[in-house]
């Protein structure tokens, strides 16, 4: 195939998306127009039904709860395909990197980059854990609160070295970790099926006030529980990948 | 307390909403076409953290804080993250 009729194939295969796209515009409602009555009911009945002004992780963790722990068993699977994949495999041996150009000087991680992160570890902490404890009261939840807790992490490695990171957050306790949050949020479902009652039914108390941190029965107990299978994730990932590019090398 | 205070948001000008979503979407395009054009990877992945962080804002003009933060977590951060030790790695290898 010459380049001329390659690109006679390509614009014509360009102007049949383009008429398909634009047919397909001209269908769609209005900007801002929501048509279907699920948001409008949820929006109704949401806080009145689970004391969470969350909606959205009312949303996620209660009335499509069960997507949710499919959403979160797929992250918990990625990580440990990453850790499968990543291991160490027959041809290759731990070693530092430090042998691997004599004579050739690294230079040191810049004094303002370490204190940088050193003030940032404890903000990022804080910062998390206000995320993934709040999803019952604030558009967050344990996703973001997880992926920011494991930014702290990866914050103690700039500050640090990987060793430090290593014996900051080792692997047996990370895996421990995100077991716990995985299994968590199906044990919650569970207990609600032993209670007599459709899986992941919300079977806490709903506290009296719409809003209080306290409130929302389970919702606020997964969101902590996918935080601690999400932080747990990403930290295990982050360190399988910085344990490749650092540690692992061919043997040779 | 007894009484929840939702307080409602301020007012915002119509107009200016839309001024500032045009924008954003405008923006959004140009960092996505920025991302495609970059060629060298380590230059490609910094552009898209930064296209990730316009993305996250252009959630939130259009009121969807809930994604804002996700596509914070996961765009702006996570994603550069795994590719630039992805990178490292290959790079490394290839040395």
């Amino acid at each position: 195939m010459t380049a001329a009729q390659r690109r006679w194939l390509f614009l014509a295969g360009a102007a049949g998306f383009a008429a398909f796209y634009l047919w397909g515009l001209t269908g769609l409602p209005g900007f801002g127009h929501y048509p279907g009555p699920y948001g409008d009911i949820i929006n109704r009945i949401a806080v009145a039904q689970t004391n969470a002004t969350g909606v959205v992780s009312a949303v996620n963790f209660e009335y499509r709860g069960f997507d949710t722990v499919a959403e979160e068993y797929i992250l918990f699977v990625a990580a440990i395909g990453v850790s499968t994949v990543l291991r160490q495999l027959r041809g290759e041996r731990e070693r530092a990197a430090r042998d691997e150009a004599v004579g050739r000087r690294v230079p040191p991680t810049s004094d303002a980059v370490r204190v940088l992160s050193l003030m940032l570890i404890g903000p990022t902490l804080v910062m998390g854990w206000f995320l993934a404890s709040h999803a019952q009261t604030s558009p967050s939840g344990g996703f973001q609160g997880g992926v920011v807790l494991a930014t702290s992490f990866i914050l103690l490695y700039l500050a640090g070295e990987f060793l430090v990171f290593e014996r900051v957050s080792p692997l047996d306790i990370t895996d421990a970790v995100g077991a716990v949050g995985a299994g968590g949020f199906a044990a919650i479902g569970i207990t609600a099926v032993g209670l007599g009652l459709a899986y992941l039914t919300n079977f806490l108390p709903l506290g009296s006030t719409p809003g209080a941190v306290s409130s929302s029965g389970t919702i606020a107990l997964i969101s902590f529980f996918v935080g601690l299978e999400v932080g747990a994730a990403f930290v295990l990932i982050v360190s399988e990948l910085l344990e490749q590019t650092l540690l692992l090398r061919h043997r040779s | 307390m007894n009484v929840v205070a939702v307080a409602a948001p301020p007012p915002v000008p119509l107009a200016l909403m839309d001024v500032l979503q045009i924008t954003l979407l405008v923006l959004v395009g140009a960092g996505a076409t920025a991302v495609a054009l970059i060629r060298s990877p380590v230059r490609q992945v910094i552009a898209l953290s930064a296209y990730g962080l316009l993305l996250a804002l252009l959630f939130l003009a259009f009121q969807a804080p809930d994604v804002t933060l996700s596509e914070l977590c996961i765009g702006a951060v996570a994603l550069p993250i795994l590719l630039l030790l992805a990178l490292a790695k290959v790079r490394r290898r290839e040395e």
